[in-house]
This record gives C-alpha cells, structure tokens and sequence, in this order.
C-alpha cells in the first residue's frame, strides 16, 4: 500500500513559521507531494470506482456511448423502484425524524452526565449505524412468521392479526424497520442541536409572560427548525442508500432500487446488461447528491444557531 | 449510513453545559409527557431486542434452551466468519490510520489551505452509497484479487473508504484541541525529523481522538453487509444472512452477541470521550454497569 507517512524530500529543513530565503528557492507546490498518498488511494478506491460508474451508465456492452441504458431506467419498472425508494425513504424519514426529535427533547431534559443519556446515546450508535441485517432478523424475532408479537397476539386474542407477519416481507415491513433505524440516527444528528438550546431563552421567554407554548412557538421552534430540516434530509439519505436491512428482509422481488443494483449484480439474467445497473447506481448518486447539497445549504442556515 | 455528524465524540472540549437547566422545578405535565415519550419510543427501540432474546432461547416444548447460542460456539463457518471479520477490523483501523493521521498532520502543520479540501474528499463516501461503489469497483478489484489473491481480507481496501468520514471527523477533533503546531515547532528546532514529531509529538497528543476513530471503525466493519456480499466474501454478517435461511434461531443469537458486542464498544468509546485529558473525569459515582 502506498500509504507511507510523508516522504522525507519534500520536508524543507525550516517550520512553518519560519519561511527562510532557502525556501523561496523551493517550488511552492513542494509541500503538497505530501498528500499524494491520500488522494492517490482515494483516486483508486473511490474516485476511479465512480468514475466508471458514470461513463458506464452511458455505455453499452462494448462500450460505444449510448442512451439506452438511462432510457431503460426512466421508463419501465426500474423507475417505479425509484418511486418506490423516494417513497420509502421519505415516509420513514419524516416518522424517523418526528419521533427521534421527540426522544432528543427528552434525552436532553436529563442529566447531561446520566446514566440515561449515556445509554440511550450509546444503544442509539449501535442501531442506528451497525443494525443492518442484524436488525432485520430483530424484526423476524418480533413479527415474523414464529415472531413473539406474532404468536403473542395468536395465541391470547386468538386472531390472526397482521396476515401472520407477511406484512413484514414486503413494503410495508422496510417501512417499519427502517423507521426503527432512523429514530436513533435522529437522537443522534439532533441531540446537539436540542443541547444547544440556551436557558436564558426560556428565562427571558417566561420573564416576559410567555408560556411554555409560546416559548416553543416562537423561540425554541424556529432555532431548531433548520437542525430538524436538515437532520430529515439526512435521514432520507440513509434510507435511500440502505441496502443491508432490505437484502435480509425482502423475499420476493425487488421494490427499492439498491436491490434491483444488487440483482443486477448477482443475478444470470442480467448478465451482458451491466450498462443498465450503471444507470440505476448513477440514479442514485444524482438523488443522493441533491439531498445532501439541500443538507449543506440547511445546514449553514442551522449554523447560525448552533454557535 | 449517511451520517455526518456521529456519536464519535470529536476531540473538540466542549463548552461546559448549563447545569441549572434540568434541576428546575417544572409543570408536572411537561414532566409527564416526557416519560411518555421516553416509556413509548423507549419501548419501540426496545421491543425487538428483548424479542430477539425471547426467539434465540425457545425450546424445544415449552422450556428455555440456550442451544442457538451454544451453536455460536461450534459452527465453524460462524467461528471462521467471526474470526475473518475481527481481523479485517483490526487491518481497516491500521490502514485507516496510517493513510490519515500522517495526511491530516501533514495538512495541519505544512498546508493548511488543503484543508477543506481534504475534508471534503473524506466526506464524499457519504454522498456516494456503498452500493453505488460496488457497481463500479469490480475492475478494480479484479486487480487487486490478481495482485494480492483472493482473500476476504482484501476488502480492507473498501472499508478504508467506508470508515473515512468517522475517521476524519475524530481525528480532526483532536489535531484541532491540542497545540500541534507550536509543539510540533519545538521539536523540529531541537532537530527532530518528521517521523519522529509524528510518532513521539502527534500521536500521543491525539490518543483519544485515535482511539475514538478505531473503535467507531471497528464497529463499522462488524456491522457492513453490503459490499462484502456483493463482493462474494464470507464475512459475520453474510454468514449471519446465509444462516438465517436454514436456522433462524441461531442467526437471531448471532445478531444479538453482535449488537451486544457493538453496544460495549460504543459506552467504552464514550467513557474514552470523557476521560480524555483537559476534561474533568466523570464522576465514579455516575458509572452505572453496562446493561
């Protein structure tokens, strides 16, 4: 690996705070051999990997530039996966981020060193960030088939509630554990905001005869709403690139496209259409893209606030 | 994983919270609708977990049985997995911190305008899904397999990529709450070379922020899925998926251990993050025993 600490060469025998005469003579651009290692592996491992990403979505087979493969995505079935993830994503995103800004306001009115706020923000790493396919099989220990609430609810109320937890194979069951990750991802994005929250704003909102409402109306509210916008874009980010939790889970078919990218993938079939997953994956790229510049944006709005 | 801002505690001394704030006596409904919230969102969170306790331990009448977890211990393609899965973490967090440590010193001390810069290419994994990368990593890959044969241990390549925006964000936190630069400064006056003010200068005054972008590392690469079995390589968790079609007991035990496991390293992670120096060490009495 070329991932040496920088070579001895390019180190003028001088500190930065004494530019001396001999350095003058030195090329400017010396010093900034240093970072050829970082870029030079992030140029192979993920520059490169993109690149081909994105010339292949506008390549055929034998790599003559062509449409078709974009032309495919945009109008069959592939595009309703893409409705399908927006969808998704949206929709566990709003309930992610209404329900985990709920749980931070709470965390937050604890002790800042307690042992609630600490476990709560630990457990919160763990299932919002390495859950993946563990998660899912969480979900079949709960609602699966043989799942406690499954059976629980079989065998007290003697109904057979949910169809027996087919419901947790499809749509509707991604929409359910992927809301299970996003609370947590939300404590987690949010909290600081939520801490920042001074109390002399409450004090000068109560001194002034405001009530409790009054001062989430109008102050706590509008300095959190930036943070809260953009920890939902987020949290749409996350679920639309998931792609662990929907593998363990889906069993038929595939609705969202990371999976469709993942059959292109694995599957015979698609064998010989590779240009068509490039397409799919450069889909992607594109939403993701415009969610986290509208993030960057929000997020400088949210600055302001958080100082 | 799109997250930006973590639970990696960055090595930045936080301004000392207002202490007067929950100690005030409040309307009891307030009060109130908080626990509501913390007993049903709690409860949510909560649910799965304790269901995956439940299913892992079901006998075989109506007793409780541990045989799932038992498995664990004598599955050889589990044990194998676990294994292969530890070592990658262990050569990810190396790998990781030798290509950025070095780098990011070398950005703070000698070019400090390549900062946003380096800062931006460390977050573009965010913007760039892992299941994006994989459609365009196969040629690649193709020569690394060529150069360095066909180990699993070769996805330490990806994974660098993968843990790049934690890593960057830990280590950023401590460069910027030591005085690298002045003490940096010193021992290049008394003639030391760069290695040595990177070994016996940085590194010591960064300990925390390492250790933190190690262990959120660590825990990344127990937990990916993506790129590993897309890529054909048998990590814990594409055992853990490959299992579940036959024995869903053991592969909810598994799931349980791991997350488990995740949970420890993260509460280590913050008792690390309080204790760091420059903070007041947390008070003993405040150290509950892990759940």
């Amino acid at each position: 690996m070329s991932t040496e600490a920088p070579p001895e060469a390019v180190t003028p025998p001088l500190g930065p705070a004494s530019p001396g005469a001999r350095r003058r003579r030195l090329p400017w651009l010396l010093p900034h051999l240093g970072l050829l290692p970082f870029f030079g592996y992030l140029a192979v491992f993920l520059l490169w990997p993109t690149y081909l990403v994105l010339i292949g979505a506008f390549q055929d087979d034998r790599g003559r530039p062509t449409l078709r493969n974009v032309r495919t995505v945009t109008t069959s079935d592939y595009l309703h996966g893409f409705v399908r993830s927006i969808e998704v994503s949206a929709t566990t995103a709003l309930a992610g981020s209404v329900l985990g800004a709920l749980l931070a306001w709470a965390v937050a009115e604890s002790r800042p060193d307690g042992l609630l706020r600490r476990v709560t923000v630990a457990s919160c790493g763990v299932l919002a960030q390495f859950g993946g396919v563990m998660l899912a099989f969480a979900f079949l220990a709960t609602f699966g088939f043989n799942g406690v609430v499954t059976l629980f609810l079989h065998d007290h109320l003697g109904v057979n509630v949910l169809s027996g937890g087919t419901w947790l194979y499809g749509l509707t069951g991604l929409v359910v554990v992927y809301t299970y990750f996003q609370i947590p991802l939300m404590l987690i994005v949010f909290l600081p905001a939520v801490d920042n929250l001074r109390p002399e704003w409450r004090e000068a909102s109560m001194s002034l005869g405001g009530s409790t409402w009054a001062y989430w109306r109008y102050v706590a509210g509008p300095a959190l709403a930036p943070s809260f916008f953009g920890a939902a874009l987020l949290l749409f980010a996350n679920a639309f690139s998931s792609y662990a939790t929907a593998a363990a889970l889906v069993s038929q078919g595939s609705p969202i496209v990371p999976l469709q990218i993942g059959n292109f993938l694995t599957s015979e079939v698609a064998l010989g259409r590779g240009g068509a997953g490039k397409a799919l994956a450069l889909g992607m790229i594109v939403v993701v893209a415009v969610v986290m510049s509208l993030y960057a944006l929000v997020q400088r709005k949210a600055a302001t606030w958080l100082r | 994983m799109a997250a930006v801002n973590t639970s990696v505690p960055d090595g930045r001394t936080r301004p000392p919270r207002p202490s007067a704030r929950s100690r005030r006596a409040r309307p009891s409904p307030v009060s109130a609708l908080r626990w509501a919230v913390l007993i049903v969102i709690g409860g949510y969170l909560l649910l799965p977990l304790l269901a995956m306790a439940e299913f892992s331990t079901r006998g075989t009448a109506t007793g409780r049985s541990l045989d799932a977890w038992r498995e664990i211990g004598s599955n050889a393609d589990l044990l194998g997995a676990i294994t292969m899965s530890l070592e990658l973490s262990a050569l990810t967090v190396v790998a990781t911190l030798i290509l950025l440590v070095p780098t990011m010193t070398w950005v703070h001390l000698r070019v400090p305008r390549m900062r946003r810069l380096v800062e931006f290419a460390c977050l573009l994994p965010l913007t760039i899904p892992a299941i994006v990368l994989v459609v365009g990593i196969g040629p690649i890959y193709l020569w690394v397999n060529y150069l360095l044969g066909d180990s699993p241990l070769t996805l330490t390549f990806v994974y660098v990529i993968l843990v790049l925006p934690y890593a960057h964000r830990a280590i950023d936190g401590g460069l910027g709450s030591a005085d690298i630069v002045t003490l940096a400064e010193a021992a290049r006056s008394l003639g030391a070379s760069w290695p040595r003010v990177l070994v016996n200068i940085v590194l010591p005054n960064i300990r925390g922020a390492v250790i933190s972008a190690s262990i959120i590392s660590v825990a990344l690469v127990l937990g990916e899925f993506t790129v590993a079995s897309l890529l054909n390589f048998d990590t814990l968790q594409v055992v853990i998926n490959l299992l579940g079609k036959r024995d869903a007991a053991v592969s909810v035990a598994v799931s349980a251990a791991a997350l488990l496991f995740a949970f420890v390293l993260l509460y280590a992670l913050a008792q690390v993050a309080s204790r760091r120096p420059g903070t007041v060490a947390a008070d003993a009495t405040e150290e509950g025993p892990t759940p």
